[in-house]
């Protein structure tokens, strides 16, 4: 019977190995698959269950997760939803996740590569597994000043730090409470989710990364860099500024605010014509310069892409086709009319990069991933994105917009004992018969900048048609400025 | 029952070679304990933060049954197999670790102190059938009463009032309050009277017949009992709705006719028939269809949402693909979310926290169980103790290929449970009883023979232990290769045959376990 006995226990090594063969099949190569089954409930009772990291600005958690006696365990709050919903996002059983809950969340619930060493620890020790930390770069300050001097209005507010491409503050309005949407309740959530969807203001969408704008008079910017780095032009060169301006080929004639002439002369420095936001001067400086040059030197400002900060921006746009462009669609685009469209971000890069001696920094919001023990996991440092302009055009264009906000447009940004350097805009969209967005950009101190700023503010907020730039969106960026400079 | 029992006379003869001390037992008994003590802890700490009420309880009995039967079997075994007690107690205490974290987490019918209890009742049966249970070969004599045990027990759970129906199956009885799995001691009765009856029966079976294509043929009134068995294991299938118990019985008993015979014949046509079998009563018969469904087709969403479709399977999949390569640890997955995850679908569970690694870990202890199981077989030197000891190893092998193979979709899933870790009474009883056996056989195999040189007659004459047989291994007699641990061959005949084969005639020897002679033995 021996010899049947040696068989018959090669049978139980050949049974044995089949159910080897199964379990590894379903364990590790079929796993995704399975883990992916909508079915399967436990990839978001895992999510869900887990201690997620906190998301932390200025030494405080703005949104943590509390543990909770339900059947996950754990529930995500946010202390000040509103205010920082545009960069924590939300964390939605019924809608999934957003902005940084979604761009860090392999950190945030501890799954990410990276922190391997702390799941084997936590392994080892039978320790309940911890999400990391993820501290934004924003300052609270300034996140509140944006916040309260939006009011009511309709808008956003991005604040940089020129030097190096961190976010401080990043405020859109109307907001959400992302709290209405982290209900473990689906039902909850789902119609929380589909209120705010509806909701013709939009609060879903974060207005100062996700929406694009008419740039409007502070793309001027964007023209005088590209005519001061052409060598064709300084700030001194006088070029044409009637009180209107037929567009080329059309009959449509373009005047300038309230109607106003920008110069007896007829012409002006290009200085001056920057300073008063002259729209006819630009309009012809947009023609002698170009399509080719205007979005060549956009781009190397930041338009035609989107940014990481780590979540995805909308990408600001010269032209979707510069190549087909007429005359009059390029003139206009001088003034930051037309085809032209930028996020409030993008608006806040070029002041930033000016600011920067021309040089254009990476945006980024998250500073420093720490895990359960405050160990640093991951830093963000400092990314250039090239040059746009040269250190001289850079230095003459803060020169021009010191002298905006000394005596232009931007007056009522003007910060006691500290120089100012901006740009208003007023900008026109869709069929005209809606009051203009109206916006400010600018950074201070103009001889050593720490913040830059973008505002716009949407169909001239409080002060409607009436409303520019100057009325209502310089003081905004002014209220930030402070906040960022006497924090 | 005096002739296996203890007397005096064996006493004598035992070899005055020292006996083996069984440290190699004691350490790896310190690991599965540590292993499962150490599971308890970690368990609780990640349930509920603290080291659960009943760490210290569980800890202390489980240790205690480990010390227990690893000094019983130092006075009473001492030469049995040293590994198969460690990993049934580590096997047993993970089982223990899984079931307590269910509970912890609020699991529904999870409960930990009721399996520590019947861990201990079962540790206690096996300590007291090592401990009174002398000869293996005593068991001989119950063959046929093993035979009537074996049917009752499986036609019990077709009576009404106490049978029950749980997940489709009708495997359980309720007697008192206490649910029982009738099947998993049916599974030892069986194994006894198929050795039993295989022992005696072996040549009629073997050598008669023709042989066709190269196949020797059984005679066509030599299938009565393979008949008889096969279509019991059907009726189970229909009746019963359980593949895995029918598929248990009748797997047990090809192998050991198989073994017993040494026959491929016997194989294919057991194969045959039994597959022939299951297809025509999956067309047949509705609810065996369904469940072949719900086996080929558990992803499928009408069944996945189905009453009793595939909802479990689909769930425990679920929780084994969440598990991946290491598991999620002691009480951090949600191996709750599947039905039964503290009986039927343990695999899953442990799978879910421990992972493929923990899984294979797992498997490759239950095949250690299983290959000293055989390899006892092979040792041992009688017949009915080869058979019975092939029998009881393959039949756990067979268990475990049912249940897991079920959950992990290589068979259609079953009602039975996995030895020593699933939740349930009589699961746990049963195997700690077949450990019991293995053990016992374990030790009369491994139990240097105080042999009499050829020609002298052992001191305590035949009936006596250990009771000295020449080549036990059927398969070769007469041929040159001498069975493991037997110096002298051939020298049945002057102490007494056991094997009924290996020493001299079998119609005449005289079966020591019944004292008659064996030709009387016949169905």
């Amino acid at each position: 019977m021996n010899t049947t006995l040696r068989r018959l226990a090669s049978v139980v090594m050949v049974m044995f190995l089949a159910l080897m063969v199964s379990t590894t099949w379903i364990q590790f190569f079929h796993a995704d698959e399975l883990n992916s089954d909508t079915r399967n409930i436990r990839s978001i009772y895992a999510e869900y269950g887990r201690a997620r990291g906190p998301i932390v600005v200025g030494g405080e958690a703005v949104a943590l997760s509390k543990p909770v006696d339900d059947e996950f365990g754990y529930q995500r709050e946010y202390t000040n939803g509103k205010l920082y919903s545009p960069l924590t996002g939300f964390f939605s059983l019924a809608n999934g996740t957003t902005a940084i809950e979604h761009a860090e969340n392999d950190y945030l619930n501890g799954q990410a590569d990276a922190l391997w060493v702390d799941r084997l620890q936590n392994l080892l020790t039978g320790r309940d597994p911890e999400g990391s930390s993820v501290e934004l770069t924003v300052d609270p300050k300034a996140q509140k000043a944006a916040w309260d001097a939006l009011g009511d209005q309709r808008g956003a507010v991005v604040a940089l730090d020129p030097k190096t491409g961190a976010i401080l503050a990043m405020v859109s309005k109307p907001s959400f409470d992302p709290n209405d949407l982290a209900s473990h309740s689906t039902k909850e959530a789902s119609e929380a989710y589909t209120k705010l969807l509806n909701n013709d203001d939009d609060p879903l969408v974060s207005r100062a990364t996700a929406t694009s704008y008419p740039p409007g008079s502070t793309f001027k910017l964007v023209t005088t860099a590209t005519a001061l780095e052409s060598g064709d032009y300084t700030p001194d060169t006088v070029i044409d500024a009637p009180s209107t301006y037929t567009l080329t080929g059309t009959k449509t004639q373009v005047g300038n605010f309230a109607g106003t002439s920008c110069a007896s002369a007829g012409e002006m420095t290009l200085a001056d014509a920057l300073r008063i936001s002259c729209n006819t001067a630009f309009l012809g400086l947009g023609g002698d310069l170009g399509a080719d040059a205007l979005d060549e030197q956009s781009e190397k400002f930041g338009y035609g892409s989107g940014y990481d900060i780590p979540f995805r921006t909308a990408a600001s746009q010269y032209d979707a086709d510069p190549d087909s462009m007429n005359t009059a669609q390029v003139e206009l685009s001088g003034i930051g009319q037309g085809s032209v469209t930028a996020t409030p971000l993008q608006v806040a890069m070029v002041s930033a990069a000016i600011a920067n001696g021309g040089e254009v920094m990476q945006p980024y919001s998250v500073d420093t991933v720490r895990d359960p023990q405050l160990e640093v996991v991951r830093e963000t440092s400092p990314q250039s994105l090239g040059n746009a302009v040269s250190e001289k055009t850079a230095s003459q264009l803060t020169d021009m917009m010191k002298s905006v906000v000394e005596s232009g447009s931007g007056t009522s940004a003007q910060i006691s004992g500290v120089t100012v350097a901006g740009k208003t805009g007023t900008a026109q969209h869709g069929d005209n018969s809606q009051p203009p967005h109206v916006w400010f950009t600018g950074f201070a101190p103009a001889e050593d900048p720490q913040v830059a700023v973008a505002v716009v503010v949407e169909n001239g907020g409080d002060l409607g048609a009436s409303a520019t730039g100057g009325s209502v969106s310089a003081p905004i960026a002014k209220a930030v400025m402070e906040a960022v400079l006497n924090g | 029952m005096s002739a296996a029992v203890e007397t005096p006379a064996a006493r004598q003869v035992e070899p005055t070679e020292r006996r083996p001390a069984r440290l190699a037992e004691l350490f790896l008994l310190i690991l599965a304990l540590a292993a499962g003590i150490g599971a308890f802890a970690m368990v609780g700490r990640s349930v509920t933060g603290e080291l659960p009420g009943e760490f210290w309880p569980v800890s202390l009995l489980l240790t205690a049954i480990g010390v227990a039967a690893h000094v019983v079997l130092r006075l009473r075994a001492p030469w049995a197999d040293q590994v198969i007690l460690p990993a049934v107690v580590l096997l047993n205490g993970l089982g223990l670790a899984m079931i307590l974290r269910l509970e912890l987490a609020g699991m529904q019918g999870a409960d930990a102190w009721s399996q520590m209890m019947y861990t201990a009742l079962g540790a206690v049966i096996a300590i007291l059938v090592v401990w009174f249970l002398r000869d293996h070969r005593w068991i001989r004599k119950l063959t046929y009463t093993a035979m009537l045990v074996g049917l009752g027990l499986v036609v019990l759970p077709l009576l009404p009032v106490i049978g029950r129906e749980i997940n489709g199956a009708r495997i359980w009885v309720n007697i008192a309050g206490f649910s029982l799995q009738p099947a998993e001691f049916a599974k030892i009765a069986f194994a006894i009277f198929f050795a039993g009856y295989l022992v005696t029966n072996r040549d009629t079976l073997a050598l008669a017949g023709k042989k066709v294509l190269g196949l020797q043929l059984p005679r066509i009134r030599d299938l009565g009992p393979i008949i008889i068995v096969w279509a019991a294991s059907l009726a189970v299938l229909v009746f019963e709705r359980d593949l895995g118990t029918s598929l248990l019985f009748f797997g047990l008993f090809v192998a050991m006719l198989y073994l017993a015979t040494e026959r491929f014949s016997w194989v294919l046509i057991g194969l045959v028939l039994f597959a022939a079998g299951a297809l025509v009563a999956a067309s047949v018969f509705p609810h065996v269809g369904a469940r072949m469904d719900v086996w080929l087709h558990p992803f499928d969403n009408e069944l996945y949402n189905a009453a009793g479709g595939s909802y479990q399977i689909v769930q425990g999949t679920f929780a084994l693909a969440a598990g991946g390569l290491f598991g999620t640890g002691w009480g951090e997955g949600y191996p709750y979310l599947v039905p039964y995850a503290f009986s039927d679908f343990i695999y899953s569970s442990l799978g879910e926290e421990l992972g493929l690694t923990g899984l294979l870990a797992i498997l490759l202890t239950y095949l250690l169980i299983v290959q000293r199981g055989l390899r006892t077989a092979v040792a041992v030197r009688d017949g009915f103790g080869k058979l019975l000891a092939g029998g009881l190893a393959f039949v756990m092998a067979l268990q475990l290929f049912v249940v897991v193979g079920g959950i992990t979709r290589i068979i259609p899933l079953t009602g039975l449970t996995l030895p020593f870790m699933a939740q349930g009474g009589s699961s746990l009883l049963a195997n700690w009883i077949v450990i019991a056996l293995l053990l016992r056989i374990s030790d009369n195999a491994r139990r240097p023979s105080a042999l009499p040189m050829r020609g002298t007659v052992a001191q305590g004459g035949p009936m006596h232990d250990p009771i000295v047989v020449g080549a036990a291994d059927g398969s070769t007699p007469g041929a040159g290769t001498p069975a493991a641990g037997t110096p002298v061959r051939r020298s049945a005949a002057a102490v007494g045959d056991v094997s009924g084969r290996d020493g001299g005639q079998p119609t005449e020897a005289i079966d020591p376990a019944t004292g008659r002679p064996r030709g009387g033995e016949h169905l």
